[in-house]
């Protein structure tokens, strides 16, 4: 005779249940508001109204161009301080890393004032609006591209560059040849971390573009008050952006997180 | 008169505040195989470093073919090398990864022009050459048509090949090995080791070669730098330092031996384990020297016929021979043998003068510079010890203020007086009580030596050695204390040795 | 020699820009003054003002509630979620980490929209409840994802060798699978936290209208600016001050004794 036996396996029922609830449930229901109209019937209207309303395009294009110079100026910001400290032998270099991940513990929300702080004592806040909401978002996001760089080089065994070198290549050759394209995982997943954040959160827009910038994110936020329907077609678009390029850049790491690191 | 491709003259290498390699000087000639062998820690994968320029000497040269090339960077060096765990490329592919250091390289070309003037132009190698050159690397090291593969789907031991293959394609006046068969099992290992001797002879090429495995150095090379502590002990032919170790240190590392204490009791006769035996080599009379008896050169006969007689007991096969040890008295000796025996029984053994070894023991006596301190007790090896201070003045004592007196009643506070600290062999103790002795340290060498064991300990900050005997069985890496009675410490004043010279 | 006083020029000045902001409100949270530029006497008014306005120190008392209650909650629901997952059949765990990652990678807006539509859609009213659900979506992935490694690291046959030896199954579970991973739990735990304590987006679509965290107080006192005075702003001040002195001693004493504990090690 058999006794029922307990299965570990169980254990993950509660949080199966909360990931329906909260998870599977809440995107089935934008994607059910997406396409129907006011009056719950089926309806492709979402779809067609945002691809043929330049406005709403526009917007959508100017987020891209924020995102992306955020971007770029976040890698080449953080791709030589990564290296340096990856590349360092000091003994204590795991000190200067925390420098740099530090600022992240602060309240987002705080940090952001202090640098509206900061541009209204140098007089550029309500002046240069794009200038001030990417000053902010790469001011933010930077340590998202400094840790996954760092993490990636890291695990560059040194005796490939002295391989490098033996073989007859000078510091250019190791950089363009092996440094480079080594540390690709480390430069796609910071992309991702920058990229994705200054499309949609418009925290950094709302406070430092004196609400004249308008990002993705800060779009659906204005439909959430009018057209839920044209909001979860927003959203479900930005969905499908944020999940097929985190696909094409090879996902995420949790060992990349900002947060995490320290722990 | 072979030419010398490398020279290290006098290289001392420190990292941080640790000697690494101290005062090292060898030659080596061009097509040769050399090899370093030593256990880990011991300098060679430092030297062969310095050779490839990925360290820089801290002082002394290193020569190629005569000019100085110490601080030149490794990319501009006709090395290349073959790294321990490879160092492929894991984003190139075998053929970008062999192609690599042709990519890097310039030539000179010389050219005819319409009026037939020469001319010479430095050029990267075409494409053409490039596949050529990657195709034959490949087929020197049996890996043809493995150009489009990528390096995770290759197993240990063909990745080791593409390793050669990539070093080799730059034709480099020398090829470093850092024991590059270190991770394959046995079988790939014994293969390879044939194959790289193989290839060495059809290159051509010198081959530097580091390794900590003294059968692979034996079969391998031309000839061996045993190095221990960042010091070269011994240079030789593999078969002379089988045959002839300098010291014991070399005789234990390489090959099994039977080392023992003897005296030089005449003309090329030495007393050991109680007995007189012939020899061939020539010390002083009544000399202490070590001996080194190779467990193949004791050869086994009736107890009756045997100069040593002793009592079997323990035997084990393996596979080719027989390892058997035998209680002669107070002495263990062990023997390899084709014949058997059993546990038990007494046998006779011979040695013949050929098979015994004599040697200058490296340590006679133990020295330190110390510092008399405050209590009257002496300060070395970073510990305090009790000791008697009025051996330093003949007839002297000391008074109940604890000053010492000297025979002609002058008083003399000693307190900071430097002193030479001398301590015997046979008057070390030690203790897994770290508190029980007045320094301590971690134990780097063991030796047995028939019937008691030669030990080394160092201690930790200023890497002092005591080198004493025991008669029991410790632990490489133990950390011990160091206890020595007080009437053992012998002390003499360092400024009165210095005058009488 | 010149590489490296260049490298450390570079480190030195983006560290600087990286905090200047927060020094500059550190400076002048000591001053008088409600407007940075101008220079007044020191003062510790800002000091004052902020823990005596009612609805500041509310709004903070509200944000540490909110974070240890979804962190919690979190560290508990993850925790027996990872260890159940870890033991079910490979197909199953991937569907499970795969819905698990959504939160973590999909935009904060997205999943705050679609959790505010669902709660009045079901018709729930927006209450600390749906709060701290929702810092619970955004919260216990990452649980998950820090116990999941030292689940892999554990040596599998603890919990067998625990059964064999006599142990019930909770008990195997409690007192020799659970040490094993309690890093991962801890490392869980506080990463909840943070995330809790950061996050503006998620509470601003699931809080109720009455309630506030420092997030959202900070927000709307900046960009819907007319009901809050200079004071209010300035007394921000002191506040970024006091969480980052905060932060930099914990890192601090966290880096001390885990240099401790490396060093007794040795």
């Amino acid at each position: 005779m058999k006794m029922p036996r307990f299965s570990r396996k169980t254990l993950c029922i509660p949080y199966c249940v909360f990931l329906i609830f909260f998870v599977i449930l809440p995107m089935l229901v934008i994607f059910i508001y997406a396409f129907t109209d006011k009056n719950m019937n089926f309806s492709f209207g979402n779809f067609v109204k945002f691809f043929s309303d330049p406005t709403k395009l526009s917007t959508i294009v100017y987020s891209f161009v924020i995102a992306i110079v955020t971007t770029a100026v976040c890698l080449i910001i953080a791709y030589p301080v990564a290296l340096i400290l990856a590349r360092s032998k000091m003994k204590r270099k795991f000190v200067l890393l925390f420098l740099f991940v530090t600022p992240m513990w602060i309240n987002f929300v705080l940090r952001v004032n202090a640098i509206r702080e900061l541009l209204n004592w140098i007089g550029l806040l309500g002046e240069a609006n794009y200038f001030n909401t990417i000053f902010g978002m790469v001011y933010d996001f930077l340590p998202f591209m400094i840790l996954p760089l760092y993490t990636t080089m890291m695990k560059i065994d040194n005796s490939l560059y002295e391989a490098s070198a033996d073989l007859g290549g000078n510091s250019f050759t190791t950089f363009t040849r092996v440094t480079l394209p080594l540390s690709m995982p480390g430069i796609m997943s910071g992309v991702t971390m920058v990229f994705l954040p200054s499309m949609t959160n418009y925290v950094v827009s709302d406070m430092l573009g004196n609400s004249k910038v308008t990002i993705i994110g800060k779009f659906i936020e204005t439909y959430f008050g009018t057209d839920w329907h044209m909001g979860s077609m927003i959203a479900l678009i930005l969905l499908i952006i944020v999940f097929t390029s985190t696909a094409l850049t090879g996902g995420f790491k949790s060992e990349d997180n900002v947060r995490g690191a320290n722990l | 008169m072979a030419e010398h491709i490398i020279e290290l003259k006098g290289v001392t290498k420190y990292y941080d505040d640790n000697l690494v390699i101290d005062n090292v000087s060898f030659y080596v000639n061009k097509g040769e195989f050399i090899t370093f062998l030593g256990p880990s820690g011991c300098g060679k994968t430092t030297t062969l470093r310095m050779i490839a320029g990925f360290d820089i000497p801290t002082s002394g040269q290193i020569l190629l073919n005569g000019k100085d090339i110490s601080l030149l960077p490794p990319n501009k060096r006709p090395v290349n090398t073959v790294f321990q765990r490879y160092a492929l490329f894991p984003h190139l592919n075998i053929f970008e990864n062999i192609a690599f250091g042709l990519r890097c390289k310039k030539v000179v070309n010389t050219y005819q022009n319409e009026n037939g003037e020469t001319y010479t132009k430095t050029e990267r190698f075409s494409k053409k050459e490039i596949a050529e050159k990657v195709k034959k690397a490949l087929a020197v090291v049996d890996l043809e048509g493995f150009e489009k593969r990528s390096v995770s789907t290759l197993s240990g031991g063909q990745q080791q090949r593409v390793a050669i293959a990539r070093a080799i394609v730059n034709e480099p006046e020398i090829l470093l090995l850092d024991e590059p068969l270190g991770a394959l099992d046995l079988k790939m290992r014994k293969e390879m080791q044939i194959e790289l001797k193989e290839m060495h002879k059809r290159l051509g090429i010198t081959f530097i070669y580091v390794t900590h495995d003294q059968e692979e150095a034996l079969t391998m090379s031309d000839t061996i730098v045993v190095m221990a502590d960042g010091v070269v002990q011994q240079i030789g032919t593999p078969t002379d330092i089988y045959n002839e170790p300098a010291n014991t240190f070399v005789a234990d590392f390489i090959g099994e031996s039977n080392i023992f204490n003897g005296t030089v009791v005449g003309d090329k006769k030495v007393k050991f384990c109680g007995k007189t035996f012939d020899c061939l080599d020539k010390f002083e009379k009544n000399e202490l020297v070590d001996v080194v008896v190779r467990p193949e050169d004791v050869h086994m006969c009736t107890p009756e016929d045997g100069k040593l007689k002793g009592e079997v007991i323990s035997v084990v096969f393996k596979g080719i021979h027989y390892e058997i040890t035998v209680q002669v008295g107070r002495f263990e000796f062990v023997i390899q043998s084709t014949e058997n025996r059993t546990v038990g029984e007494t046998i006779g053994m011979n040695v013949s003068p050929d098979g015994i070894h004599l040697m200058k023991p490296k340590y006679t006596t133990n020295v330190f510079d110390g510092t008399i301190t405050k209590r009257n007790t002496v300060e070395f090896a970073d510990g305090e010890f009790e000791c008697d201070v009025t051996q330093l003045y003949p007839n002297s004592r000391i008074d109940e203020e604890e000053y010492l007196v000297t025979e002609t009643g002058e008083r003399i506070d000693l307190t900071g007086t430097e002193v030479r600290v001398e301590v015997g062999l046979n008057d070390v103790m030690i203790s897994d009580d770290e508190t029980a002795g007045g320094t301590t340290g971690h134990i780097i060498s063991i030796i047995y030596k028939g019937d008691h064991y030669r030990l080394i300990v160092r201690t930790e900050e200023s890497e002092e050695d005591f080198v004493f005997t025991s008669a029991d069985l410790w632990n490489e890496n133990d950390f011990v204390s160091v206890i020595i009675p007080k009437e053992k410490i012998k002390l003499s004043l360092k400024h009165t040795e210095e005058k009488k010279r | 020699m010149i590489k490296k006083c260049l490298k450390a020029f570079y480190i030195g000045l983006i560290l600087l820009l990286l905090y200047a902001p927060i020094l500059l409100l550190a400076v002048y949270s000591f001053n008088e003054s409600d407007l940075i530029g101008t220079w007044g006497a020191p003062s510790f008014k800002h000091y004052t003002a902020l823990f005596t306005d009612p609805a500041i120190l509310g709004m903070i008392g509200n944000t540490l509630l909110l974070a240890l209650i979804a962190a919690v909650l979190s560290t508990v629901l993850g925790t027996v979620g990872a260890l159940g997952m870890f033991y079910c059949k490979k197909r199953t765990r991937t569907a499970i980490s795969g819905v698990s990652q959504i939160p973590i990678i999909n935009a904060e807006i997205v999943t705050a929209l679609a959790l505010a539509i669902t709660f009045v859609t079901v018709g729930m009213e927006k209450s600390f409840f749906t709060l701290v659900v929702g810092h619970m979506v955004i919260c216990t992935p990452f649980v998950v994802l820090s116990v999941i490694p030292k689940l892999k690291q554990m040596d599998g046959s603890l919990y067998e060798a625990a059964l064999d030896l006599g142990a019930s199954p909770a008990k195997a579970l409690f007192k020799v699978v659970l040490p094993q991973i309690i890093p991962g739990v801890i490392s869980g735990f506080m990463l909840a936290v943070t995330l809790s304590l950061d996050d503006y987006i998620v509470t601003s679509y699931c809080k109720p209208s009455t309630f506030n965290t420092i997030s959202t107080y900070v927000y709307n006192a900046t960009t819907k600016g007319n009901a809050h005075t200079a004071e209010t702003l300035s007394s921000f001040w002191a506040l970024t001050t006091i969480i980052f002195v905060i932060i930099l001693a914990v890192v601090l004493v966290a880096n001390l004794t885990g240099r401790k504990k490396k060093e007794e090690r040795r």
